[in-house]
């Protein structure tokens, strides 16, 4: 006997109204200017496929042992410091130590510039030698870098404003490195007694993201390339543990990844925000608008971006004074970071914020009232205002 | 949505194919029915299956195949529709004589990307309660790995907290003993094995997080020991006939190579688990409540990165009730259920050094399903499947949904 229709019919639509409802119970794409990763638009399919090879290395592969992690290092994967290509935590945070002024590093002989406080088995990590001075970076988010890559070194300068003759109190300078030996220089670069302009870091020491991704590789978890070819823990130079070709794949990743997208801009507490960050002159330094300049990547070729940087080091005063230096970066000085999703920090910080060169300041409220030297008159702009404007303001920070 | 619907449908039939046109094999081939009474254990698992006998030869085989179709999206990014061939395994068992057995289970995971010998050991039994194994044995943590086949299972995929904290199923070569009594009702149970073990892969793998499972794929294990300790897997388990069975389990083992060639490289390093396991029916209603909770420790050198946690727990609660019992689409004795899985794993318990704040590395999981079992060696299963994963700061978790449609079955 056959089973009754009844029972049968109940069963089919079940499925069928399950099924339906995909779309509804399905987790929907969080809203795009919610993400921080993701490719610029106007990449070829070409592009495509090295920006994937490269989020997979970045995010995806993880360092064993086995396969050259350490022996000393302070992450396993490109990733565990870039959360969603967004901002790191203390969890992550490296410190530099080692060089007081513009002679050099005198502890390379000691594990110099970086310290390497995690070890695999077997070996002891490194240990801060007594005496050497340091400080403590933050891992920065990865968005919009391949357009801040291709800013042309003349609009750098064009920013910058040594002997502060305009009287504002803002001086800006750019941060003069040596050239690692595989790095070349960009298109119309501009160089002084053979230094170039560095322009990523915390204190702009690192001159492309190259030379970024290759030492990242090499102090941030202990795998030599051809590039940066030594052991962190001997200091021997060894064979590579990973491909040119993945280094290469990587700082493409770098290269074209979006820049955050800014929200609420049509709020009106957003638009007075915005109007207030001008009006105490908090854009001085942070400069909303830049664009690039030539670059092999097309879709990043004479943009226009709104990054909130000007890429040059400036003195944020004794507080933030950790005394130690990079290239021609003084102790006190450094480079203006970029605020473009600033407000989806949280998202990578584990629902909180470590804002400032070392993750001190716990919202973005406190990293302004941290701010003094060439920021202490904005600074004391800020604490002038009202509740509300400040409230604007803060309403503008987080919706960049 | 209508291709998505359409594929999920035929995919649906041509798992049932095969129930429908089996030829009738009964005349030369004895079929040796698995035992329902309620003595059994998940300890007895491994010989109570469904068998088939040529005649009165000694050896019986016999098998299960367990195949998947899915549509699951992360954060709005779905990989598309897909199949999946999860396991073919087949046993094999033989009496050598009426007190020593011989049983080996070999697994055909995702076509032959992975071949694996889960069991083959030789049992001698001196007594009901003291029976000798010896062979590949599975390691009795929790009650899964002992009781693992999918056809026995009315969700689509393996709990999280047995296959991904615990590492079902994870066998040894190795040897031990073990021992069943059974009185008024009751029946009490104990395994001892010492076996081959785990090396330092759960602590530095591509998981990025300590990962016993990360140790299976080493086929070294079978051939001998990473570091010379053996490695100790116990259970105690009693089962009532009206409430149920519990079962209490540990592993405890050294996982790094402290020393080679007499030369000493580290400290030993210790790995141990915990897990408490239940099973049970609950009287008139007759829902199946099944369940396990398991807690993992790891000594994880002090240099190392936080990103290994040196504590992890977690544990799953299946809830099936059966909705209808009769004859149904042509089968006598057709069961459709309803069930429930609620599963949740903690990679990684503690706090964060540098910020004093909670590390966080878990996923919990939520998965309602309609199976339908035409018989009892055969289910059918369509499962829905909810997950938040959280990274180990806490950032917002990756959400995944979507549904599975899929066949398991002895054969």
């Amino acid at each position: 006997m056959s089973t009754p229709l009844p029972y049968k019919l109940p069963i089919v639509l079940f499925a069928l109204a399950t099924l339906g409802a995909c779309e509804k119970v399905l987790p929907p794409s969080p809203a795009e200017n919610e993400l921080l990763d993701g490719p610029v638009a106007g990449l070829s399919g070409e592009e495509h496929l090295q920006f994937l090879n490269g989020d997979i290395a970045f995010n995806d592969e993880v360092f064993t042992p086995e396969t050259g992690l350490g022996p000393r290092f302070v992450a396993t994967s490109c990733g565990s410091c870039h959360a969603g290509d967004g901002k790191g935590t203390p969890f992550t945070t490296l410190t530099r130590f080692g060089q007081t002024d513009s002679t050099g590093n005198q502890y390379l002989h000691l594990g110099a510039p970086q310290l390497q406080h995690r070890s695999i088995a077997g070996y002891l990590p490194e240990q801060l030698p007594p005496g050497a001075t340091f400080t403590m970076l933050t891992p920065p988010a990865n968005t919009g870098l391949g357009f801040l890559d291709f800013v042309e070194d003349a609009d750098i300068l064009a920013m910058a404003d040594e002997n502060d003759s305009d009287g504002d109190g803002i001086s800006g300078v750019p941060n003069w490195v040596n050239l690692r030996g595989y790095v070349q220089p960009r298109t119309n670069a501009i160089s002084i007694n053979g230094k170039h302009i560095g322009r990523f870091g915390k204190k702009a020491g690192t001159y492309d993201l190259l030379q970024q991704t290759a030492t990242a590789y090499n102090q941030d978890i202990g795998i030599a390339s051809t590039y940066e070819p030594y052991d962190t823990y001997s200091g021997n130079e060894i064979d590579p543990e990973v491909t040119n070709q993945t280094v290469l794949d990587v700082v493409f990743y770098l290269r074209t990844l979006k820049t955050p997208l800014p929200r609420n801009m049509n709020d009106p507490d957003v638009a007075a925000g915005r109007q207030l960050f001008a009006q105490i002159n908090c854009a001085a330094c942070h400069r909303p608008e830049l664009k690039t300049g030539e670059s092999p990547i097309p879709a990043l070729a004479h943009q226009t971006f709104y990054p909130y940087t000007d890429l040059l080091l400036h003195d944020m005063g004794e507080a933030l004074d950790d005394g130690y230096t990079e290239g021609s970066a003084t102790a006190a000085e450094w480079r203006t970071p970029p605020l473009w999703g600033l407000g989806l920090s949280p998202n990578s910080q584990g629902g909180r914020y470590f804002l400032l060169h070392d993750g001190r300041a716990g919202s973005i409220e406190e990293a302004i009232l941290l701010h003094g030297g060439e920021a202490e008159a904005s600074r004391n702009q800020y604490q002038s205002l009202s509740d509300g404007d400040k409230q604007k303001l803060l309403i503008f920070l987080e919706n960049l | 949505m209508k291709k998505i619907l359409t594929t999920l449908l035929g995919f649906s039939l041509l798992c049932a194919a095969p129930v429908f046109s089996q030829p009738d094999s009964s005349a030369w081939l004895k079929r040796t029915a698995s035992d329902t009474s309620k003595s059994q254990l998940n300890m007895d698992a491994v010989y109570n299956r469904p068998f088939l006998q040529a005649g009165k030869t000694p050896v019986a085989v016999g098998g299960y195949v367990e195949t998947k179709a899915e549509y699951l999206r992360t954060d709005g990014i779905s990989e598309g529709f897909g199949f999946q061939m999860q396991r073919t395994t087949l046993f094999l068992s033989s009496s050598l004589h009426r007190k020593i057995k011989f049983l080996t289970e070999i697994e055909f995971e995702e076509g032959t990307r992975e071949i694996n010998i889960e069991f083959a050991s030789l049992d001698l039994q001196f007594d009901p309660l003291f029976n000798l194994r010896s062979g590949i044995v599975m390691n009795p943590i929790g009650a899964f790995n002992q009781n693992h086949d999918g056809p026995k299972w009315e969700f689509n995929d393996r709990p999280i907290a047995a296959t991904q904290l615990l590492p079902a199923t994870f066998s040894n070569v190795g040897m031990g003993v073990w021992g069943k009594h059974a009185r008024r009702g009751w029946v009490f149970a104990y395994e001892a094995y010492l076996t081959n073990g785990f090396d330092d892969r759960i602590i530095a793998n591509g998981e990025n997080k300590t990962f016993l499972p990360a140790a299976k794929p080493n086929p070294a294990r079978f051939e001998e020991s990473f570091n010379g300790v053996p490695l100790f897997t116990g259970k105690i388990a009693v089962r009532n006939r009206r409430w149920g069975e519990i079962g209490f389990s540990t592993m405890q083992g050294v996982y790094n190579k402290f020393e080679e060639d007499g030369l000493r490289l580290d400290q030993k390093r210790a790995v141990r688990a915990w897990a408490i396991d239940f099973n049970a029916t609950l009287p008139k209603l007759g829902t199946t409540l099944n369940g396990e909770w398991a807690w993992v420790s790891v000594d994880v050198p002090e240099t190392y990165s936080q990103q290994f946690g040196d504590r992890q727990r977690g544990g799953f609660l299946d809830i099936v009730q059966p909705v209808l019992k009769r004859k149904m689409l042509g089968f006598d004795n057709a069961v459709l259920n309803l069930s429930l899985r609620l599963e949740y794993v903690d990679w990684n318990l503690g706090k964060f050094r540098e910020t004093k704040g909670n590390i966080a590395d878990h996923i919990w999981a939520v998965v309602p399903a309609v199976s339908f079992r035409p018989t009892a060696q055969t289910v059918l299963r369509f499962n829905y499947r909810y997950l938040a994963q959280t990274d180990i700061l806490g950032n917002p978790p990756a959400l995944t949904g979507g549904f599975q449609v899929g066949v398991a079955s002895y054969f």
